[in-house]
């Protein structure tokens, strides 16, 4: 059969219901199979907007994502989402269409080298150079996105390659040849063993968990080994709602923008257990100064991640899931005592009670932004799937939104995306057609994808999207009115006399319910309205424009110099 | 440590942590590579992107079509070198990583000098040093002579010192490769 055919029948073994998309000349023959493949393709209006999509979509079910894109200008515009899902750990294949074999290296019409592009983004990437090869690589591709620690793939076919003949039988076995793979996933029982008798030792313990937890779907035993051992948790960006919040032993999420109760946890421990987490500098600030008194257990599947930025007295290498399964019953065959850690509670109460999350409300009707996020919050029941965009508004739905489950919260952490929030949601909402899928934007960040618009309309994805308007790039002005001295350069997007857009004529442009909200005392019914609302609807609400973001660990300071 | 069943109470103060020292010295890596298109470009690429400065590398096939031979000298006192296995290791196209102990291994590099002489007792000399170095000359005109060395990098370089005195016009050199004593494949 023609390869492209093979294509979609490799995309079947795989489970694939979805694939996120972009047609073009290169990857026409792609397209053509498209028509009789009987596979769901969901039509994006600009790449970038179907690779963070497929993001969204890989977020929220855990699935291998697809994405697809034409050659030159098409593989380019994924760049900024494969290097996102690299930084993110979010498994997704990218096709890429690419031109002729007899045109490679000859700067034809539409041809960027794609491979050697995403090379420094990508987990694995193949070009195709014999057509025979396209169903292994495809299989490969999904094996080595999916496993291990996920990340992006790339596989790109000339468009030639893609239209020949191949022998390929529906249902065929195709056996992988990925010698050079093999992740680790059960960890070494002795290190297990020694994990377990620190951790019964500590008087002073963190449990920090990160996004290889979510990976792992590791939440049942992080929670239980939070309940055996009675200690405090905290999880970073990447894993809100691994351990639900509020409880508690919850601390808050750590890091720049985290409570003051976890960094400070982070700051006095005498263990830190690192589950899936890596260390990233928004999470320990200065790091000669960061967690001084810690010992550090680090589990992880990736071996590199152990001991890239903190020394690692116990290493795991392996999958959390599976890792936690065997260290628990052998901490609690050591019998500690949860009253050694009362004198910890007991300081982490101090500081929970002194410094909660909090902000100086409005005397009038006047919305703050964090009022606003605990407002939806209430309005969906705080159930709903959340996405974000980058930013302020990022920072303030992690702080409070409270997530009580993995996978419900779905930003852009390590690459720091903006125009990530839309597609994103659009991706979620395609893989959880029941849920109420909320994306949480900035007037800045919307308008990075805000062509996304359109694709939500067609393919009938009734997402909420709540822009915390205040007029600026926010946190790009908040940096710039505490580290540079108040000299705003670049930050306003907002003219008075002049408004741009007009979001309503927006939301009306592209089929959507438009609403505007002001007014503190109705804006949870008016969200509840909106989020009743059929169909998409884009909800612009207006905030006091110079709220600063707070906690926060200024660049380059320790945790335990927060301010604000 | 830690066997089966053990209650005794462990010291967190005794854990050591032993990732990501810096050795001191220089490290010869064996990487067993895929021979595929880009691999090198992967490895190259890493090196660049991580900021781990590379002294020298070579490229070869191995007695195996679909592998080749990639043999990667690093300064331990600049680079993390644990972090450079790992890093390596994550390239799919990696099969196998060593970092030989450098008295249980044999490194060799070749290398080509062009020494300019004319005809006269200049150019005996030169014939005699390259002698001592075991050198053959590989090329001779009247105004100058081409040597080929096979070394450790020490001797190539103590080669080059005598050589510069005579007018040395270029010099090539291969970089390391590097297999292990005994029996036991590297």
């Amino acid at each position: 059969m023609r390869a492209v055919d093979a294509i979609m029948e490799c995309l079947k073994a795989e489970g694939v219901e979805v694939v996120f998309g972009y047609p073009g000349g290169a990857n026409l023959p792609t397209y053509d199979a498209f028509v009789d493949a009987g596979i769901r393709h969901v039509l994006v209006r600009h790449e970038a907007g179907g690779g963070h999509a497929a993001e969204g979509y890989a977020k929220s079910t855990g699935k291998v994502a697809v994405c697809l894109g034409t050659s030159g200008p098409g593989a380019t515009n994924l760049v900024t989402p494969i290097m996102d899902a690299m930084m993110d750990s979010v498994p997704v294949v990218f096709i890429t269409g690419q031109v002729r074999t007899d045109l490679l290296g000859t700067d034809g019409f539409q041809e960027a080298d794609i491979l050697g592009i995403t090379m420094p983004a990508v987990k694995h990437s193949w070009m195709i150079t014999d057509p025979a090869d396209i169903p292994q690589a495809i299989h490969e591709a999904f094996h080595v996105a999916g496993s291990g620690r996920p990340g992006p793939v790339v596989v790109d076919i000339p468009t030639d390659l893609s239209k020949a003949d191949i022998p390929y039988e529906i249902g065929q076995e195709v056996p992988l040849d990925l010698p050079g793979y093999q992740p680790k996933f059960e960890g070494n029982a002795k290190q297990i063993r020694q994990a377990a008798r620190a951790l019964a030792a500590a008087k002073r313990p963190v449990l920090y968990v990160g996004g290889g937890a979510v990976a792992a779907g590791a939440q049942d035993e992080v929670r239980e080994l939070a309940h055996v051992s009675g200690f405090p948790v905290t999880c970073t960006l990447m894993a809100l709602g691994v351990y639900p919040a509020p409880d508690p032993q919850w601390l808050g999420m750590p890091g720049m923008h985290g409570t003051r109760t976890a960094n400070y946890s982070m700051d006095e421990a005498d263990l830190i257990f690192s589950i899936g987490a890596r260390f990233d500098d928004r999470i320990t600030g200065n790091l000669a100064e960061f967690a001084p008194n810690a010992k550090f257990i680090h589990l992880d599947i990736d071996p590199a991640e152990i001991g890239k930025n903190v020394p690692a007295h116990i290493p795991i290498v392996g999958d959390a899931k599976q890792v936690l399964g065997k260290l628990i019953p052998e901490y609690e065959s050591l019998g500690a005592e949860k009253a050694r850690l009362d004198d910890w509670w007991e300081k982490i109460h101090g500081w929970q009670a002194k410094y909660p999350l909090t902000y100086e409300d409005t005397k009038d009707s006047e919305i703050k932004p964090q009022f606003a996020i605990k407002a939806i919050w209430e309005a969906s029941g705080g159930d709903a799937i959340v996405t974000s965009d980058v930013g302020q508004h990022q920072m303030w739905t992690a702080q409070r939104y409270d997530f009580k489950e993995p996978r419900t919260w779905i930003n852009s952490g390590g690459l720091g995306t903006m125009g990530f929030g839309l597609p994103a949601a659009l991706g979620a909402q395609v893989g959880n057609p029941d849920s109420l899928v909320i994306c949480v934007t900035g007037d800045g960040s919307i308008q990075m994808n805000s062509q996304e618009m359109a694709t939500a309309t067609q393919e009938g994805l009734p997402v909420k999207v709540v822009i915390i308007n205040n007029g600026y790039l926010g946190m790009v002005r908040q940096w710039q009115e505490l580290f540079w001295e108040k000299r705003y350069s670049h930050v306003d997007l907002r003219d008075p006399d002049n408004e741009v857009p007009n979001w309503m004529k927006l939301a009306d442009a592209y089929g959507w319910t438009g609403v505007r909200l002001e007014k503190k005392e109705t804006l949870v019914d008016d969200l509840r309205a909106a989020f009743a609302t059929p169909g998409p609807v884009l909800v612009d609400v207006r905030v006091v424009r110079e709220e600063n973001t707070y906690p926060m660990i200024a660049p380059g300071a320790a945790a335990r110099d927060m301010v604000g | 440590m830690g066997d089966p069943g053990t209650k005794e109470v462990l010291s967190l103060e005794a854990l050591q942590a032993s990732a990501s020292l810096r050795t001191g010295r220089k490290h010869v890596l064996s990487l067993v590579v895929q021979n595929r298109p880009g691999v090198l470009v992967r490895i190259a690429g890493l090196f660049a992107r991580r900021g781990f400065n590379i002294n020298t590398l070579s490229v070869g096939p191995t007695d195996d079509d679909n592998k080749s031979r990639v043999t990667v000298t690093v300064d331990g006192a600049t680079v993390p070198i644990d972090q450079v296995t790992k890093q390596l290791h994550k390239l799919v196209n990696v099969l196998k990583i060593r970092d030989l102990e450098p008295d249980q291994t044999v490194a060799r590099e070749l290398a080509l000098f062009k020494v300019g002489v004319e005809n006269g007792p200049r150019r005996a000399e030169v014939l005699q040093i390259c002698n001592i170095f075991r050198g053959k000359i590989v090329d001779i005109t009247k105004q100058s002579l081409v040597i080929e060395v096979t070394g450790t990098p020490e001797k190539i370089e103590a080669l080059e010192e005598m050589l510069l005195p005579f007018g040395l016009i270029e010099m090539m050199r291969t970089g390391e490769i590097a297999i292990s004593r005994g029996r036991d494949e590297t």
